[in-house]
């Protein structure tokens, strides 16, 4: 039976690790590829590292990093943050990379998922997509985007890009659906309102994407307990959840998730 | 100290190959990548990879099909991985209907389920336990999985282990010298090593 995924996420800046690692046994909990190893160890079942090095001269690093952890890791590893073009993507699956997410680019410029995806493969290439709920009290307003009712209220989900800095004024799930047709052979979508609360994931949104498209769904961002990994699972249909802080600040590891999840019925990788 | 035991993983252009390469190294053998006749008539045993669609790997693996069949024929040790095992079949239905090198009878067809590819971590249910493969892999065990399209082996007897996604299909197959797996051996954590290191022994022996 295939199990659903856990994969912490861990975001690099010059080749360092960062967002508050509190890990009290490690001796440089700042270095990708003891963490990376760490996780491997600890039950991950895959990894994603994202980059958030502001400066593109800094590139070098970033590939040596992928190619020291492609040295020890034996599962599987996706890298992110910053890709623009099939150059930057050879680079990094050259390197050792399993795959890579390409978000912002793609939106600019959707070819690169066609040319990606025929050059190295759809399993080598995961959409990232950043999206913002927009509240409507008249749906005829906005006949031209998908409208569900959450408890919230009624809304539409905007594709943001730039980092979740600029609205990209987009349907999200129609950019879903134009993504998957474009060769994108899984989506990671992340939601800008739950991000970083601890509150959970946007389990209407993933639910309906999960209904629209053939490709597997990884949730991203939300999780402050292993009950919210559930929902996304179920309620959210979710094939696989991204975790940050709930692994970093060791609020939970990943085997009591697993255990959480497992006890609840959904088939993990024990 | 003995050599360790020389696997030339066939490079015909496609993948990224690093990580079979550190997946054997770290199973005990010395691994290259080449595309060179020489190298892979010189090599112990042979691996052949695969990552991509099979129009394109069987037109570039067309020039050294007939080198790797000899070779096969000679009784060397040979593992296919992911599209490697589907290479080794009769015919896949991928872009076409493409000929394979029929180490293994039967066609690769696409995974008839609703989410395609089949991306993640399943398990094998160990048919033939005692296939040297799977010495001290317990049944059940979790491997990884990255693939559209398997290979619907005809006879029965060369099914090893089988997996359920949809249907229950082949994904393990072994004949003789011959091995393959449509599973990653070297993304699958401690269970691949483990099966990595059982073929590295069988090629010592």
């Amino acid at each position: 039976m295939l199990a659903k995924r856990i994969i912490p996420c861990l975001d690099m800046k010059q080749g360092r690790v960062v967002k508050g690692v509190s890990f009290r046994n490690l001796r440089d909990a700042g270095d990708p590829v003891k963490l990376a190893s760490w996780y491997d160890k600890q039950g991950a079942d895959e990894l994603v590292f994202l980059d958030v090095t502001a400066s593109r001269e800094k590139r070098e690093i970033l590939i040596d990093v992928v190619k020291r952890t492609a040295d020890v890791l034996f599962i599987p590893f996706t890298v992110g943050g910053g890709i623009r073009s099939v150059q930057d993507i050879r680079e990094i699956l050259c390197a050792g990379a399993d795959r890579v997410t390409i978000n912002t680019a793609a939106v600019l410029r959707p070819e690169l998922i066609h040319e990606s995806s025929r050059t190295f493969g759809s399993q080598c290439i995961v959409a990232s997509i950043d999206v913002k709920r927009v509240y409507v009290k008249d749906e005829s307003q906005v006949s031209d985007k998908v409208v569900l009712e959450t408890d919230r209220g009624k809304c539409w989900w905007d594709i943001y890009i730039y980092g979740g800095r600029q609205a990209a004024g987009m349907d999200a799930f129609h950019w879903a659906e134009k993504v998957v047709e474009l060769g994108a052979g899984e989506i990671m979508p992340s939601s800008l309102d739950f991000d970083g609360t601890r509150e959970g994931y946007d389990n209407v949104f993933l639910r309906e994407l999960s209904e629209r498209v053939n490709v597997p769904i990884i949730a991203s961002s939300g999780a402050g307990d292993p009950k919210h990994i559930f929902e996304a699972l179920t309620i959210g249909k979710a094939d696989a959840a991204l975790a940050a802080g709930i692994f970093h600040y060791g609020d939970y590891t990943i085997r009591q998730v697993k255990e959480y999840l497992a006890g609840h019925g959904v088939p993990v990788r024990l | 100290m003995l050599p360790l035991p020389k696997v030339a993983i066939i490079d015909y252009g496609l993948g990224n190959l690093r990580s079979i390469q550190r997946g054997l190294e770290t199973a005990g053998a010395s691994a290259i990548i080449t595309h060179r006749e020489d190298e892979i008539c010189g090599a112990d045993a042979l691996v052949l990879p695969g990552v991509g669609a099979f129009k394109d790997a069987i037109e570039n693996f067309k020039p050294l099909s007939q080198v790797v069949l000899n070779q096969i024929k000679s009784g060397k040790p040979l593992l296919g991985v992911c599209l490697g095992l589907q290479l080794l079949f009769t015919e896949s239905s991928e872009g076409g209907i493409q000929r394979g090198i029929d180490v293994f009878r039967g066609k690769v067809v696409r995974l008839p389920s609703l989410k395609v590819p089949h991306i993640g971590w399943n398990t094998l249910k160990i048919l033939k336990p005692d296939n040297l493969l799977f010495k001290g892999v317990p049944d059940n065990s979790f491997v990884y999985f990255v693939h559209s399209y398997y290979g619907d082996a005809e006879d029965s007897d060369d099914v090893v282990t089988t997996t359920e996604y949809g249907i229950n299909f082949p994904s393990t197959v072994s004949r003789s010298n011959v091995f393959a797996t449509q599973f990653h051996p070297e993304k699958s954590g401690h269970t691949g090593l483990c099966i990595l290191k059982n073929f590295i022994n069988y090629v010592k022996a």
